[in-house]
């Protein structure tokens, strides 16, 4: 098999890639429209917009194929800096309810 | 190492290789990926940090919106299969085939920044612009620049076309763009569900 004619197998190898993305997305629209809390909704679509971003980094990204000390300096330490902004959600619900600062 | 050993295998032979055995350009990239995935994750942060403080937060976007945010999304997931392709194909050594899988991708990154202005155009005309609050303030912030991001892509794209098609570039490029690319694709799948989704009018 040539060069070229090999290349045109990788879309049919991320077509579920694909269709995976589109049919998460898909739910996330359908769940919106549900009557859920806004609290709730919004963990249920991070939760899904987090698959969706990891399967779009590990296969369209090619992550996975790469080397994993590549994925063990990128990934963990960007998961770090952005578990550390989830400080400002105590401040957040307090402004909600106008309660001042403990004491 | 002799100078003389220099001149003939240059510099390169001191150095080390690469602990990730990836080309410079392709870590400089997922560096800067890196880094502006943390300036979007503060953009987003900073978003629902307002958006739940706020007693009465609007809820503007109606079935309309949300249809177009669907052909939005569906557009820029389909660009992102191009540049596969378009990566593929530049690696095999398909010259044409990944001009027209890289054209295809600037084409779709083009019609998603149309839908994308027309969405805004939408909102001005219902009197909704960037200094109505903090809902216009956050939501024309975030998507600002994300647009900023695809339209630079599409810029970056025809460079690199441009450039690959004289032969001044290799295929390696079109891979490092390809995954700028697919990173404005992932952020976008932050941006729907947040500032979008949660934001529908019922």
């Amino acid at each position: 098999m040539s060069a070229a004619a090999a290349s045109g197998n990788v879309l049919l190898k991320y077509l579920p890639v694909y269709f995976s993305l589109l049919a998460i997305f898909l739910v996330e629209v359908f769940l919106s429209f549900q009557h859920f809390s806004t609290g709730k909704l919004v963990v249920i679509l991070l939760l899904l917009a987090l698959a969706s971003a990891s399967l779009g980094l590990m296969y369209f990204m090619h992550l996975a194929e790469e080397r994993r000390s590549l994925f063990l300096t990128l990934i963990p330490a960007t998961i770090f800096v952005l578990l550390l902004m989830n400080m400002i959600w105590g401040d957040s619900v307090r402004l909600l309810h106008m309660k001042p600062f403990a004491q | 190492m002799s100078e003389s050993d220099v001149a003939v295998h240059g510099h390169g032979a001191l150095m080390e290789g690469s602990p990730y055995a990836i080309p410079s350009r392709k870590l400089t990239m997922w560096l800067f990926i890196i880094s502006d995935a943390v300036t979007f994750g503060a953009f987003l942060f900073a978003y629902g940090y307002i958006r739940f403080a706020a007693a009465n937060w609007p809820r503007p976007f109606e079935t309309g919106s949300i249809l177009n945010v669907i052909v939005m999304t569906f557009v820029l997931i389909t660009s992102s299969l191009t540049m596969l392709g378009a990566v593929d194909a530049a690696k095999a050594g398909d010259k044409p085939k990944a001009m027209r899988f890289l054209f295809s991708t600037m084409a779709l990154g083009a019609l998603f920044a149309a839908l994308h202005l027309r969405e805004w155009f939408e909102l001005f005309s219902r009197q909704i612009t960037i200094s109505s609050g903090l809902f216009g303030q956050t939501f024309f912030s975030i998507t600002g620049l994300h647009l900023l991001h695809v339209i630079s892509g599409v810029i970056a794209l025809l460079v690199i076309a441009t450039k690959y098609s004289r032969d001044t570039l290799t295929p390696g490029h079109v891979e490092t763009v390809g995954l700028y690319w697919h990173f404005v694709d992932l952020v976008w799948m932050f941006v729907v569900p947040l500032v979008y989704l949660t934001n529908i009018a019922h």
